[in-house]
């Protein structure tokens, strides 16, 4: 469980995070929505390390991140996996390099057996036959799953994706959505996600908390969003005709169940 | 009046904006110069580096220097012809200006614009896309793993560049005999002539530190890149003007102290 309290972040005079408070749970796909410029990758990027908090506390498990010594963030690093807005492959190593690399780094096992552990994850996400390719050569669907493959080649506990499917074709994402909520059930991994798309709110929100002007408006899950009664999610989730006409269609069905 | 308290303005801001990058730099030669967390992957990275930064190099040092040590010795003998002079002064001359300064330092100079600017657009690219961020989540010190190799490669690679470089101004000037200007016993007795074996050495000690002026100042300029394209282009040419300004600098020093 990853456990964010009073979370202020600001660059230079300009506050992007006010008092965040949030919890994320284990086994479950959490999910950060917002508007752009929310300050939802700045959320992540506190969370994970890359950026550190003006005020506030991150807990993982208990453990709490902003205090730990870098020794003891470097170990916690390895129980983490991350897949950037951009997938940010090395794209001077091939696709099996690339997911490899972390095994490479860290594990004693032998070459054989480091070889077979990603040849099994990029089965795992459906790229059987890819390995020899480089990032430049692969679409940006691939290389999301490339990147996946790498998150999760070292079995973390946490998983953290930014965006995983900005750039791609609705079906596309789905694919990649249950792709990332598979795992996260099989392998019991905390697994955040940053989004805007309402697919994968709907699709796979078990845990949403909703971001507006840096402050966390609401958290729930997809079901109870529908009812939601904050007027700033409502905003933001029924933007479109669409998704209008479903709630209009869903308050009907509640009025009729209730009658 | 005004004039003068903007110049003391401007003044005081360039001394406090070079004291940071200097506290910078030092910080990140700090994670740079510490030990590899997988020997394995260093000592793959040390030989690419060393193929790509100096195996690269040895066409253009080879070109230049041949071309550069017949262009002095037909200028020094233009220049001191004279039945005075012992005609062996030719040889003695294009030797000693190719060992203690064309070989070492502008050789270096000329370097620092190819190495530099590849360093510094290869390690500000993976910058801006998250391929270092993507390094430091999984745990990997992200500076050691770029950096160490390319300094360390360099250093390697550059007393050879040194000595092939003096060794093709050498042929190059007896390539001049072909012109008729000198004669081969002329030039080798000049090449031979009270030969002090101590200015070799001082090129090879002139050829390591540039080698880490050069490799680590521009992956600075190209690690602390923040923005887009624009930023790494501009990082790269501020690699290569700080570190030539650097390597002539560390020239006089060097000279004084060796010499
Ligand atoms: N390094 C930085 N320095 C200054 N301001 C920043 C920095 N990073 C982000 N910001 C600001 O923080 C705000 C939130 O940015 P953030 O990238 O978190 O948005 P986001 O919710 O992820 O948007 P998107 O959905 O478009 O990715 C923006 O207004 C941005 O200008
Ligand atoms: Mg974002």
């Amino acid at each position: 469980m990853i456990k964010v309290e009073h979370l202020y972040k600001s660059f230079d005079d300009k506050e992007v995070l006010k008092d965040i408070n949030a919890t994320f749970r284990d086994g479950e796909v959490n999910l950060i929505i917002g508007q752009s410029g929310s300050g939802k990758t700045v959320l992540m990027k506190n969370i994970v390390g890359l950026l550190t908090p003006t005020k506030g506390s991150i807990y993982y498990d208990n453990r709490d991140f902003v205090s730990l010594s870098k020794r003891e963030k470097i170990l916690l690093r390895r129980e983490m996996g991350m897949i950037f807005q951009s997938a940010a492959l090395f794209d001077s190593m091939s696709v099996l390099d690339n997911v490899m690399f972390p095994l490479d780094m860290f594990s004693y096992d032998a070459y054989e057996d480091r070889k077979k552990r990603a040849l099994e994850c990029l089965a795992r996400v459906n790229l059987q036959g890819a390995e020899n390719k480089f990032p430049g050569e692969i679409s940006g669907g691939m290389q999301k799953r490339v990147a996946i493959a790498r998150a999760i080649v070292l079995q973390p506990k946490y998983l953290f994706c930014d965006e995983p499917n900005s750039g791609l074709d609705p079906k596309t994402s789905i694919v990649i959505d249950e792709l990332i909520a598979g795992i996260t059930h099989e392998d019991k991994i905390t697994t955040i996600v940053n989004t805007h798309d309402m697919n994968s709110v709907m699709g796979i929100g078990e845990n949403i908390t909703f971001i507006c002007e840096g402050k966390a408006e609401w958290q729930g899950n997809n079901k109870e969003i529908m009812d939601a009664t904050n007027k700033k999610l409502e905003d933001f989730i029924f933007a479109s005709d669409i998704l209008r006409q479903a709630k209009e269609l869903h308050d009907q069905q509640q009025r009729m169940n209730r009658n | 009046m005004l004039f003068i308290n903007h110049l003391n303005a401007i003044k005081v801001l360039s001394i406090k904006s070079g004291l940071t990058h200097l506290g910078k730099y030092v910080m990140l030669m700090g994670r740079v110069l510490s030990q590899p967390d997988r020997w394995r992957m260093f000592l793959k990275q040390y030989v690419t580096e060393m193929y790509q930064l100096g195996y690269n190099s040895i066409g253009i040092v080879l070109i230049i220097s041949f071309f550069i040590g017949a262009v002095i010795c037909l200028q020094i003998k233009l220049n001191i012809q004279s039945p005075w002079m012992p005609r062996m002064v030719v040889g003695y001359t294009t030797r000693e200006i190719m060992l203690l300064e064309f070989s070492s330092s502008i050789m270096c100079l000329i370097l620092a614009g190819k190495v530099g600017s590849n360093i510094a657009s290869e390690i500000g690219t993976m910058r801006i896309t998250q391929q270092i961020d993507a390094l430091d989540i999984m745990g990997v010190n992200s500076a050691n793993y770029l950096i160490l190799p390319k300094i360390v490669g360099l250093m390697t690679i550059m007393p050879i560049l040194v000595t092939l470089s003096v060794a093709a101004g050498i042929l190059g000037a007896y390539a001049t005999s072909l012109l008729g200007t000198t004669t081969v016993p002329e030039l080798t007795e000049g090449f031979r002539y009270q030969f002090n074996q101590w200015f070799f050495w001082c090129g090879m000690i002139k050829a390591v530190v540039y080698a880490f002026i050069i490799t680590s100042v521009s992956a600075y300029k190209g690690y602390t890149v923040e923005g887009g394209s624009v930023e790494v282009g501009k990082s790269s040419t501020d690699a290569v003007v700080t570190s030539s300004i650097l390597v002539l600098f560390s020239d006089i020093f060097l000279t004084n102290m060796l010499t």
